[in-house]
């Protein structure tokens, strides 16, 4: 790691102002995968603003009939709260395919949502990476590593964000409350928080430098079954090669795109009645494998019409 | 820089370089070796510690954020000769060959068993809402984050069985 | 030179008169380590506080470091020195053997030639792990890169016979190939692997004087030992070397890396002690790895399912500086009858990390193939895979002639099929369901060569009665501080807590070590001989002493039992009679040489797998349901250290069948995946219900115990098994391991 200095803000205001006083200063809340890449030298804070202890740790309900998951709720927190298991099981799914119970004990709601892509070619400092290093080039494009991108890739990166959880969120139609340095507060669809690669990859969400998360916010349960599935080549422990989440008539697709992927096309099928499968094909047609990663178009295709099917979505119609 | 917190019970004290990992600081400024440095990235579980009774990955943490905090590691559970149960499960059911992810597992179990005994879920959990039974699909699933290369994981699980694992 | 003759007669192991041969005792060090209190090696303690040592890797496959600039690390806080190749000190030249008597050549680090992605090019020392690794990142270097070949498909065709070798030929297997009624012609691919042991590489050195001291992670001891002494240019007996826990070896620490060069090369610059570990990345880019293999297996038969003609050719791949053979096919030559047979190897020299032992070499990839075919031939035939198996069992050795040693094959299986539930096989694939997933079930036979080394040991009892075995062996978590306490305990008659067993250490007499499945029975029959020594020392010292009862006895009628040495009911407790009459005590020490005519024997270790799959036909992903294996491997010395062995070894069959590849970079050359995130071995998840057995059986033509090793034999075939099971599920035949999740559901309908 890079020599670094480190505070504890006591509230979010003295965390923003923190950050904003010192270039190159970073939040760290779990710090599972900052953590993880600093010692990669990937990332390379100056500074680092604690915020693992700040008053965001709670999961409370919204007026709306919703939950509002704090940004330091931990990922063990959401998925063994009685009302995300309840009512939002998808979610608590999604959390608990990912990583490990070691992980998530520390892992946060903001920082997950905020992890890195696992490409192997970004992990490699040795190999060419537009998110590493702005216009360096892209080595996974023409690479041998197969679990990248089929939506919205770019000619500088076909990452994958590899979270489990997010891709819940998208389904579930979360919104995303972002607090500024200016003391501006707002919130956004999850879907408008990250951002697809373009010709600038290193820029991966809509957050302005020092913004920060402060809460996830889930609307009132869909109507209509909810599940996660994920596809990966161990039983446990292993991030995805694919994986669906269902919410009412809503679908999201992770391991696709360098976003969650809110499979919009699947969706308005389903809405005009097309079956599981044609929903699925519907969505499909869109992809754009690039040799390597042909398989994940089966594989979604499957995934997703088996998601669709056993939550009855599309029954309705 | 200084930070203060509660190991194995005892008041421990440091002046720390930032960028020391919790498990550094256990394993070179405190002499504590028993946890163990299998991958450094959070992707073996050979350096579980319980933090304030939680289990978490001792090398994806910087010491500096464990202020206060109450941490137990592998030499923190035997009380003088008697060993942990958990401990003595694992040596009667040989649940380890080289040894070297032992510590994590241990410590991983004890992680474990409360996160059941609280009632948490897990990805086999069949029905979210029904209280917690620690089946062995249970068990191998929860304990998925410790790696064992020599894969001791039937004499692990018979270990956690033993041990009180089944609710 | 002994014979295998000598060794039918009664034993105190053979005997068992206080049962400790064979029985489940704890691990002799479980203590310490679900304590946490045994010392691997980067954790020992030091003379004086230790400065940490960091590598740097080369990112490109081929080359030359041309410059390098270290100024920035030299001044950045707390560095001690920075070395690359141009100021790396002098090492004896790459595989030199400048001591007279050297049994291993140099091992070098730093060279200024890249020979692979992933070479250490330069090293830090520093006051902190965390000062090294940031001044590691500020040495800048300019290299001159060169082509290299990188990709074993690409180069199938430039593929050689390895040095020395010649293919093995029995009758005309072309012409009995052809004219057979039956053919199966199939390609198998086994991909590269890595170890992957949970304890990286790592080295804590320091010097006395011209005198050096490194705790290392090897699994042979005087291999290392020498290795080093070669690379510093020093005597042998100025290096001692302790490896006294080792988290995994695996083949994989069977030689010395930089860690254990630079450390030492580094103390002694510094006069003081400094450790380095591997990271994991470098794990897997600076050790060796299981290179992949293309076996093709041609098998014809006739209908009734004899075999005529088989062939098994493997082509692997090696680094190209450093030969080695993962030899494929070697195991087949015991395995089934047929008059008409070819089995051989060739080997494509590569600039990638180096090939080597991992696990069952030979066995682990080679048995992917021939045991899938069989599977294949059997549904050809309309047979069961077990009757195909059963038809072709041998009376001999197929290839030699040879007799056995033993064999209970036949047994394995059938005894496997029945308590496994065999007859609910489905032989028409696609047929079982269980919910979403499609269940099959698979077998396959094992098959691993049982080996005995020379070796030494020394035992020493003390006035307190305490004995003491010592031996340059290791225990890598196969047991052998175990099983050498339970030798040593009965061979004189004292019960185990009375026994105290120290390995891995240069200065103990020197045993092979670990690998190749052949610790338990060289160290072991070592320990045994040594403790016979002990035997006939204090036989001769009761005897002549006019003190003991036993005086004037004749030593030959001399026992051993309960702590006592004895003759009819006279009898004295040992530690009275070491006490009295040697109360310095008294060491002795045994060795072990291979008998003049084990090789008349066909020797090896056999089992059978059983396999459950479940096959998710929504995403191709395969988990395991059931797995059950049955053992054949001499006489067990420890019930659960065997047990934990075989099942680790099984274990290690599901991964290969499941999960574990690695790829080469065709550009870089450096392998895809770098971690434990990225190659994926086995979790807790994966492993559902798995266990096995063992089959009654003493070995009394493998060595005086009649004992053989298990370390290798339970990963022999068992991804085969679970192959088979993932085909009789589905229906997809996969020939291309491991059967991830995309190549299964590219091949369902």
């Amino acid at each position: 790691m890079k020599p670094f200095t480190y505070e504890r803000p006591a509230d979010v205001t003295e965390a923003l102002a923190m950050v904003a006083a010192a270039p190159g200063a970073r939040f760290l809340a779990g710090g599972t995968n900052l953590v993880d890449l600093m010692k990669l030298q990937i990332e390379q804070p100056t500074h680092l603003v604690d915020v693992s202890r700040l008053p965001l740790g709670q999961i409370e309900d919204t007026a709306e009939g919703g939950l509002r998951l704090g940004a330091t709720t931990t990922n063990s927190q959401v998925a063994a709260d009685g009302k995300v298991r309840a009512r939002y099981p998808a979610l608590a799914q999604a959390i608990l395919s990912g990583a490990s119970g070691q992980l998530r004990n520390k892992a946060t709601t903001a920082g997950n949502l905020l992890q890195r892509t696992r490409c192997a070619y970004f992990y490699d400092t040795t190999k060419p990476c537009n998110k590493r290093q702005p216009g360096a080039g892209c080595a996974a494009i023409g690479g041998i590593y197969a679990n990248t991108a089929i939506f919205g890739a770019s000619k500088a990166c076909i990452a994958t964000h590899p979270s489990d959880m997010a891709v819940a969120l998208s389904a579930l139609d979360a919104q995303v409350e972002i607090a500024g340095p200016d003391g501006q507060a707002r919130a956004i669809p999850l879907d408008d928080v990250h951002r697809l690669p373009g010709e600038t990859p290193h820029i991966e969400t809509t957050l302005e430098p020092g913004e920060m998360i402060t809460a996830v916010v889930l609307p009132p349960p869909p109507s209509g079954g909810q599940i996660y599935r994920k596809a990966r080549e161990r039983a446990s422990y292993a991030f995805a090669i694919g994986s669906v989440a269902v919410a009412g008539g809503k679908v999201a697709l992770g391991a696709v795109a360098h976003k969650p992927w809110r499979a919009r096309a699947a969706e308005q099928a389903l809405a005009g009645g097309a079956s599981p499968a044609e929903a699925m094909a519907a969505e499909m047609a869109s992809a754009q494998p690039d040799g390597h990663n042909d398989f994940k178009l089966k594989l979604m295709a499957r995934l997703g019409a088996a998601c669709l099917t056993t939550t009855g979505a599309g029954d309705d119609q | 820089m200084k930070t203060s917190f509660k190991l194995n019970g005892q008041a421990a004290s440091l002046d720390l370089d930032p960028r020391t990992t919790l498990l550094d600081a256990l394993r070179e400024n405190l002499g504590l070796k028993g946890s163990k440095k299998g991958c450094d990235h959070g992707q073996c579980g050979a350096c579980t510690v319980l933090v304030n009774g939680r289990r978490i990955n001792a090398c994806l943490s910087l010491a500096v954020t464990h202020e206060d905090d109450e941490i137990t590691t592998i030499e923190g559970l035997a009380q003088g000769e008697a060993l942990h149960p958990v401990q003595a499960a694992f040596l009667e059911q040989d649940a380890f060959q080289c040894g070297y992810c032992t510590p994590g597992q241990i410590c991983s179990t004890i992680g474990m068993l409360k996160e059941a005994a609280d009632g948490w879920a897990s990805l086999v959990t069949e029905d979210l809402t029904a209280d917690t039974v620690l089946t062995d699909a249970e068990i191998r699933e929860r304990m998925s984050g410790n790696l064992c290369r020599c894969s001791a994981y039937p004499q692990i699980l018979a270990a956690i069985r033993s041990a009180g694992g089944v609710a | 030179m002994s014979s295998v003759k000598d060794w039918a007669a009664p034993t105190p192991i053979s005997e068992n008169r206080s049962g400790l041969i064979g029985k489940g005792v704890d691990r002799y060090e479980g203590r310490l380590k679900v304590t946490g209190t045994a010392p691997f090696a980067y954790e020992v303690e030091a003379p004086s506080p230790p400065a940490y040592g960091v590598l740097i890797a080369s990112p490109i496959a081929k080359g030359q470091v041309a410059s390098a600039d270290i100024s920035a690390a030299q001044a950045a806080p707390g560095v001690r020195l920075v070395w690359t190749p141009h100021n790396v000190p002098a090492q004896g030249e790459r595989g030199a053997k400048i001591n007279p008597r050297s049994q291993r050549g140099s091992n070098p680090a730093l060279a200024a030639k890249i020979e692979h992605f992933g070479q250490h090019v330069g090293f830090v020392v520093a006051d902190t792990l965390e000062n090294a690794k940031a001044a590691a990142a500020l040495v800048r270097f300019d290299y001159a890169p060169e082509p290299a070949d990188l990709i074993f498909e690409d180069n199938l065709g430039a593929a050689d016979q390895p040095e020395g070798e010649e293919d093995v030929r029995v009758g005309d297997f072309e012409a009995a190939f052809d004219r057979a009624p039956v053919r199966l012609d199939e390609t198998y691919v086994s991909p590269l692997q890595n170890h992957a042991q949970m304890e990286p590489c790592a080295t804590t050195a320091w010097w006395d004087g011209d005198n050096v001291t490194v705790h290392t992670s090897i699994q042979m001891v005087k291999g290392g030992q020498h290795t080093l002494a070669e690379t510093l240019m020093i005597p042998s007996t100025q290096v001692r070397l302790l490896t006294r826990y080792i988290g995994g070896g695996f083949g994989g620490k069977g030689q010395s890396y930089d860690d254990l060069t630079l450390a030492a090369l580094a103390a002694r610059e510094l006069g003081q002690p400094v450790k380095v570990a591997y990271t994991r990345q470098q794990m897997f880019q600076a050790t060796i790895h299981r290179p992949a293999v293309h076996m093709r297996v041609r098998l014809g038969a006739q209908a009734d399912g004899r075999l005529d003609a088989f062939a098994l050719e493997a082509v692997t791949h090696c680094r190209r500086e450093a030969p080695f053979t993962e030899h494929a096919a070697n195991f087949a030559r015991s395995l089934y009858a047929a008059p008409n047979r070819l089995t051989g190897h060739r080997l494509v020299k590569l600039d990638i990390p180096a090939a080597g032992a991992m696990r069952a070499p030979g066995e682990a990839s080679g048995m992917l193939s021939l045991e899938c075919a069989m599977d294949e031939l059997a549904e050809q035939l309309g047979m069961d895979p077990i009757a195909l198996r059963l038809r072709n069992e041998p009376e001999t050795d197929p290839e030699t002639g040879k007799p056995f040693s033993t064999r209970q094959l036949v047994r394995c299986m059938t005894e496997g099929a029945q308590r496994f539930g065999w007859d609910r096989r489905n032989p028409k694939p696609g047929q079982v369901r269980d919910g979403r997933w499609l269940v099959g079930l698979g077998m396959a036979a094992a098959i691993r060569g049982n080996f005995l080394l020379p070796a030494k040991a020394g035992v020493r009892i003390d006035a307190d009665g305490t004995i003491t075995l010592r031996q340059g062996m290791t225990d890598i978590g196969t047991g052998t501080y175990t099983i050498l306490a339970q030798i040593t305990a009965e061979t004189l008659g004292v019960p185990l807590a009375q026994v105290k067993v120290e390995l891995g250490d240069s200065d103990f007499p020197p045993a092979p070590g670990s690998g190749g499945q052949f610790g338990a029975a060289t160290a072991g029959s070592a320990a045994f001989a040594a403790g016979m020594n002990l035997r006939k020392a204090l036989a001769e010292l009761a005897t002549g002493d006019p003190n003991s009862p036993l005086y004037g006895d004749d030593p030959e009628l001399v026992t051993f039992g309960g702590g006592n040495i004895a003759v009819d009911n006279r009898a004295e407790p040992l530690e009275r009679l070491v006490a009295r009459a040697a109360p310095e005590g008294v060491y002795v020490e045994g060795s072990i040489t291979p008998a003049a005519d084990a090789r008349d024997y066909s020797q090896h270790t056999y089992g059978a797998h059983f396999a459950e799959v479940g096959v998710d036909p929504d995403t191709g992903e395969v988990r395991l349901r059931r797995m059950f294996g049955v053992f054949a491997a001499g006489r067990i010395l420890n019930a659960k250290t065997a047990m934990s062995q075989i099942t680790g070894g099984m274990i290690w069959g599901v991964g290969t069948a499941l999960h574990e590849y690695n790829e080469v970079d065709p550009r870089y050359g450096s392998f895809i995946a770098q971690d434990l995130a990225g190659y994926h071995v086995p979790a807790h998840a994966d492993i559902a219900d798995l266990s096995a057995m063992f089959l009654d059986e003493v070995d009394d033509k493998a060595n005086p115990m009649g004992i053989k090793g298990v370390g290798e034999l339970g990963i022999a075939g068992a991804g085969a098994a679970i192959a088979n099971a993932v085909y009789n599920a589905c229906g997809a035949r996969i020939r291309d391991y491991p059967l991830t999740p995309e190549k299964v559901l590219a091949a369902l309908p």
